[in-house]
């Protein structure tokens, strides 16, 4: 009912005219036969929004992600992700599908053996951008996250909202239209935690869709943007300016 | 692809090899264990398999002709003899080589009192075989031949040289086997364990948009490099090995080299070579190139 009143009042305000950069139609998702991991979830995400899925541990969140990753493929319904049929997307064109996307996780997953150039270059490499270009956006794009001066150190000699950047930085080189980031401060202090979504909202002001999971209570309802909040599989609320709301 | 994204993959290949020494060295020390035990097992057998070879080769049968053969008919029977396929080579004696080498054999020094060539009709051909197994056919021919008196043979020596011809080549396809399937095993369980410790780094790649090609042709080019050292090692190790076991036979045991001649170093190498080298670098390959796989669906 929830989901129904919020939705109706995004369309009101005009939101709901713009073209979906995300679009879940009856999406169900069972692991197991007749446990369903989502169940029934429809979402509507416009281009340039910033929002938060919020939900307890096995609420789905993280199985939401993952199709919108096309880790998965629902059980049944349609995931359609930059006009992309998710569902029917060839397991061959999954890569270049996910060029578009920008990904962040709490646990960083940088590479571990490079130092911090290596780790945001390596996603233009993939995209087979040519070395010199290479050499113009990396530079930039850490001048961005602020890490310009620490482009030789490895992970392992940075802290862990200094970590959190390099892996923005790595979403961002490829100026991906959808900037999906999973408890992107998950393992980070209060203050570190904060430097992390003052950075997810300025590239959100520069035009890019930005998805967070997260559980941090007090960022969610300190930032006044749209919540999505998930229990057992099936989006509860769906509020735009939202709080984080305690289900219990 | 662009060239730039290949040589990429190809430099990250090389890299990879000292950024993960440990497992370098662990892939690199049981590829060149496994076709070390190999090499040296080869040579050994293909060894024995040339002394055999070459006693084989000195086995013959005699065949005498009746009394008061023409020389023509022997030589007819010659013709005949040396058309077999069993026949490698047929050697004429005449009644007087034969009588030659007799006295020479039997009487020594005191020959000369003999004038008389009492073997007067035992010219006969000796008759050396391209292979020993096939003695017991090509007697019964012989001996059904017109103007052949009797065949001189060895049939055991014959069947012990074919019996243990036989055994070393079971022995051969044994031990290679079951050192190629040890081999494989280990090698396949060290790539494995080394790529699955870096599962994390292939999803990582995976997840911003990495191709499989992309992802999986530094971990080949790796495996394959590995692959290359685990072999060249061993076969340096088993080379040198080989030369000083030649030379410590050679001086410790020379009155053997008469009834044993050992095959040249180059001569085992030239097949070892290539067979360590395809071994090695194609268990690299498959062994890399399956594990990764195993990670690619992410």
């Amino acid at each position: 009912m929830n989901y129904l009143r919020s939705t109706l009042a995004r369309r009101r305000s005009g939101l709901g005219e713009n073209e979906p950069i995300i679009l879940m139609e009856n999406v169900n998702k069972s692991y197991t036969a007749g446990v369903p991991a989502l169940n029934n979830v429809n979402l509507h995400i416009n281009k340039g929004e910033f929002v938060f899925i919020v939900g307890d541990s096995g609420s789905g969140k993280s199985t939401l992600i993952k199709l919108l990753l096309r880790e998965l493929v629902p059980t049944s319904g349609r995931v359609y992700v930059n006009g992309t049929d998710v569902v029917r997307l060839k397991r061959r064109h999954v890569p270049k599908f996910r060029r578009n996307l920008g990904v962040v996780f709490q646990d960083f997953r940088l590479l571990k053996d490079r130092n911090v150039y290596e780790n945001v270059a390596f996603a233009q490499r993939i995209i087979q951008m040519p070395n010199r270009e290479i050499r113009k956006n990396v530079p930039s794009i850490l001048s961005t996250v602020g890490l310009a001066g620490k482009y030789k150190a490895r992970p392992k000699q940075l802290s862990g909202g200094e970590q959190q950047r390099v892996a923005l930085a790595r979403a961002l080189v490829n100026k991906p239209s959808i900037l999906l980031a999973d408890e992107p401060t998950g393992n980070l202090d209060p203050k570190n935690s904060w430097e992390i979504m003052d950075l997810l909202e300025k590239i959100n002001n520069d035009g890019t869709t930005v998805l967070v999971v997260t559980h941090n209570r007090e960022i969610v309802n300190a930032m006044r943007k749209r919540v999505i909040t998930m229990k057992k599989g099936i989006i509860v609320s769906d509020e735009e300016e939202g709080e984080y709301i305690d289900e219990d | 692809m662009r060239i730039n994204t290949l040589f990429y993959c190809i430099w990250q290949g090389f890299r990879n090899i000292f950024r993960n020494k440990w497992f370098t060295l662990a892939s690199v020390a049981t590829i060149s264990a496994c076709l070390f035990l190999f090499g040296l097992f080869y040579s050994i057998l293909t060894n024995f398999q040339y002394i055999v070879k070459n006693a084989q080769q000195g086995v013959s049968v005699s065949v005498f002709f009746d009394e008061g053969t023409s020389d023509q008919r022997m030589q007819e029977i010659g013709e005949m003899i040396t058309k077999r396929v069993e026949v490698r080579e047929a050697q004429f004696v005449s009644a007087e080589e034969t009588w030659e080498g007799f006295k020479e054999e039997y009487f020594g020094e005191y020959a000369d009192g003999f004038t008389e060539n009492v073997l007067a009709d035992y010219a006969h051909y000796d008759v050396y075989m391209s292979d020993v197994s096939m003695q017991p056919a090509l007697v019964t021919y012989l001996e059904s031949i017109d103007g052949v008196r009797k065949v001189n043979q060895s049939a055991v020596t014959a069947q012990t040289l074919t019996g243990v011809n036989a055994i070393i080549s079971y022995v051969t396809v044994g031990i290679i086997g079951i050192l190629l399937a040890v081999s494989i095993f280990l090698i396949s369980n060290t790539v494995t364990i080394g790529i699955s410790v870096r599962k994390e780094e292939i999803q990582v790649m995976k997840y911003i948009g990495a191709t499989d090609f992309f992802v999986r042709a530094p971990f080949v080019i790796e495996g394959m490099i590995i692959g290359v050292i685990g072999a060249v090692i061993p076969l340096a190790a088993v080379y040198i090995i080989y030369n000083q076991a030649m030379l410590y036979v050679a001086e410790r045991f020379s009155y053997m080299s008469q009834l044993m001649q050992f095959l040249e170093a180059e001569v085992v190498f030239a097949n070892l070579t290539p067979v360590c080298l395809g071994m090695g670098v194609g268990i690299g390959f498959i062994g890399s190139f399956t594990t990764v796989r195993r990670h690619l669906s992410v």
